[in-house]
């Protein structure tokens, strides 16, 4: 069987903060046996916009991104909700334009959350290790609009010495929701609280999950609250890239 | 005072935190029990939200033989458009029955249409006989929840007030003690109304039957003894039989309490008839619009699926930090954050479909997957049409959407904006961000890696 010939959407928010995530995505996806492109004109999949209310500039990026995403065999996004935002809810958006839907709903037929992905359609399992425990943060988009849940897990299952621990809570939301934390920042806050203070009486090393933007307000309350829990995507550690600086580390 | 008036307050305020944890904490925990209890939930909850689908497509139908039943029965049946019509055919009724004092079995279609206020007006005596209601009638406030309206309020909170207020108080702060005091309290009220109003869990079309559910027995004391009972409802009720109310109860009581069934379930058709021992004398139904008809024709008629259990607000990290009253509406959490921008207008309200996550909590665990964020980004659509979002998002997001659709110019950008942002960065974290300061205030921002992954992945890098 050829590779599949498969584009890398890196998200803007890793594009901007944390390059790391889409090198490693690059890794794992190529140890899985896919032949990785990442397309240059690739910015963002419209999220904010979406849930801002601006459909129209929502629609404008969808059509943009699905012609820009033509002719893959699968789309692999490191995102939940940018993951959603392609397969579940350009199909939404577009549902009122009879020339871009079926495309739309052609493209969130191919597009996947990247450890979804690893794990289903590639069968794939990481040769890594890290001696470490961690919990995982089942960030709410990728949970409930896509399904992730056993993957990561059965995924993380594979990297040696690695011990994962359960979080009270794992399927709360962190309090992030996008602009929604900076908007009610002190809603947001609240929430975001009780996670960390979540997180750190698990007494894990590590706080894994599948979506940086929840992953930097986690991280970023348990550094503000002097926590040592250390934050990865977990594409990172996959990748045999956990080693490495975590978020908010200097490499 | 404002939205942000409102949470600020309830934010600071760490006996309403205690008391939201200890409810939704409980209601949560037995909810996941019933539910784990029950495992053909999906089905059943698919089969619910079709029951009511069917019934909003047809609604007019089932009305009209609702109302034609519950006439054989020997029920008058009236007709609100409005919450102020609603309000001023129950007035008229009791007028006419020359009634000094009313017992109240609680109902959110009363709090929502302003009966409350409308009794006082008219210089009726209120009584409220549902536990909840009661203490917060004695408190003179608002329910801050659609099961629990004393939600915000600590049982030591209770405690106090019933000390300060009843006729013969509790003699020690235990809740067997307290709930007694509360009885002994009511009971005298509530056997002395001269009349009864309710809301309707369900209306039975082919039976014209009115069915509650309490888990007091309130509303059995407060309808059954008075000449006149009346019972105001939301047209969304009616259901077309009695098994379809039975399959949607059982839904209602496991996700609202996490019980199999609620303790009292009563089914009103018509007063007494020659023969029966008790019941009243005159049965009033009034069926209230109010914005029904209009929410089905533009576009929200999945929230018309809504059977009131409270699961979504019980679920919601949002409102598990700001209660109910910081809503400001008379329903709260994410129905009530699609409610009230239908019934109070969107411009007083738009802050409720934005102060949410998109988390999606809410539509998991609802009994009748009312698709609740979807519902919430339809506000926050016709918001940004109406141009009532503020000009500095709207401007911020067309900047970004304008640079998002032009790649190159794009790239610059994020080349510009990495730079910026490792100024204020030290050793990995930014501690303060000048035009971020809604993340900053409570938690630190990642330092940007030196150069963007496109940047970088152009250059060669792997």
């Amino acid at each position: 069987m050829s590779a599949p010939r498969v584009a890398l959407f890196v998200t803007c928010l890793v594009d901007l903060i944390r390059p790391r995530i889409g090198f490693a995505a690059l890794r794992a996806l190529e140890a899985a046996g896919c032949e990785v492109i990442v397309p240059y004109a690739q910015t963002c999949c419209g999220q904010p916009a979406l849930n801002s209310g601006d459909r129209a500039t929502a629609a404008d990026l969808a059509r943009r991104n699905i012609a820009m995403l033509d002719g893959y065999d699968q789309v692999v996004v490191p995102s939940g909700s940018c993951g959603a935002t392609i397969r579940a809810h350009y199909p939404e958006i577009l549902a009122d334009d009879p020339e871009w839907l079926p495309r739309a709903e052609e493209l969130a037929g191919r597009t996947w959350e990247i450890l979804a992905y690893l794990d289903e359609v590639r069968g794939w399992r990481p040769d890594t290790a890290l001696d470490a425990t961690a919990v995982y943060h089942d960030s709410c988009s990728g949970l409930r609009e896509l399904g992730v849940k056993r993957q990561p897990r059965r995924l993380l299952a594979g990297v040696e010495g690695l011990t994962l621990k359960p979080l009270d809570g794992e399927e709360t939301c962190c309090g992030f929701g996008g602009t929604f934390c900076v908007k009610y920042p002190a809603i947001s806050d609240a929430i975001t609280t009780e996670k960390a203070a979540a997180i750190e009486a698990s007494e894990a090393d590590l706080l894994l999950a599948g979506d940086l933007g929840c992953l930097m307000n986690m991280a970023g309350k348990l550094h503000r609250r002097g926590a040592r829990t250390r934050a990865f995507h977990t594409i990172e550690l996959l990748a045999g890239m956990g080693d490495g600086p975590a978020i908010g580390e200097e490499a | 005072m404002s939205f942000a008036e409102r949470v600020d307050a309830a934010l600071h305020d760490p006996l309403l935190k205690t008391a939201i944890d200890r409810a939704t904490g409980t209601a949560q925990a037995k909810r996941a029990a019933a539910i784990a209890a029950f495992p053909s939930f999906e089905p059943a909850r698919r089969r619910a939200a079709a029951i009511k689908d069917h019934v909003i497509a047809n609604l007019g139908a089932y009305l009209a033989a609702f109302e034609a039943n519950a006439q054989a029965a020997g029920a008058a049946v009236h007709w609100a458009r409005t919450a102020d019509e609603a309000c001023a055919i129950v007035i008229d009724i009791c007028k006419k029955a020359d009634a000094k004092r009313v017992a109240r079995s609680k109902s959110m279609l009363g709090e929502e249409i302003g009966l409350p206020h409308a009794l006082e007006a008219a210089d009726i005596t209120r009584v409220e006989t549902d536990l909840a209601e009661h203490i917060i009638q004695l408190a003179h406030e608002r329910p801050s929840h659609i099961i629990w309206p004393a939600l915000h309020k600590t049982r030591e909170q209770v405690a106090d007030l019933f000390r300060a207020s009843h006729r013969s108080p509790q003699n020690e702060d235990t809740i067997p003690a307290m709930a007694a005091s509360a009885r002994r309290q009511l009971r005298e009220d509530m056997l002395s109304a001269d009349v009864g109003i309710s809301g309707a869990n369900f209306l039975i079309a082919d039976t014209g039957a009115v069915c509650t559910v309490t888990n007091e027995g309130n509303a059995e004391l407060s309808l059954v003894p008075p000449r006149v009972h009346i019972v105001t409802a939301g047209i969304e009720k009616v259901v077309p039989s009695m098994r379809h109310a039975t399959h949607l109860l059982r839904l209602l009581a496991r996700s609202a309490t996490g019980a199999a069934l609620t303790q009292y379930t009563t089914f009103y058709a018509g007063p007494r008839r020659p023969g029966d021992r008790e019941g009243p004398e005159e049965m009033h139904i009034v069926l209230v619009d109010n914005g029904r008809t209009r929410m089905r024709d533009e576009g929200l008629a999945e929230m018309l699926r809504c059977i009131r259990c409270g699961a979504c607000m019980n679920h919601c990290v949002v409102f598990r930090q700001i209660g109910g009253h910081a809503y400001g509406g008379t329903y709260p959490g994410p129905m009530g954050a699609v409610l009230t921008p239908a019934l109070d207008g969107l411009a007083g309200a738009k802050d409720l479909p934005n102060a949410c996550t998109l988390n999606g909590k809410c539509r998991e665990v609802c009994p009748v997957d009312i698709p609740l964020p979807t519902l919430l980004r339809g506000w926050r659509e016709k918001s940004w049409r109406e141009g009532l979002e503020p000009v500095t998002m709207r401007r911020g997001l067309g900047l970004w959407a304008w640079a998002a659709k032009r790649p190159a110019l794009y790239r610059l950008g994020t080349r510009v904006a990495i730079a910026a942002l490792r100024r204020f960065g030290r050793r990995g974290w930014i501690a303060r961000l000048p035009l971020a300061s809604g993340w900053t205030d409570g938690r630190d921002f990642p330092r940007p890696e030196a150069g963007s992954f496109m940047a970088r992945y152009r250059k060669g890098e792997r």
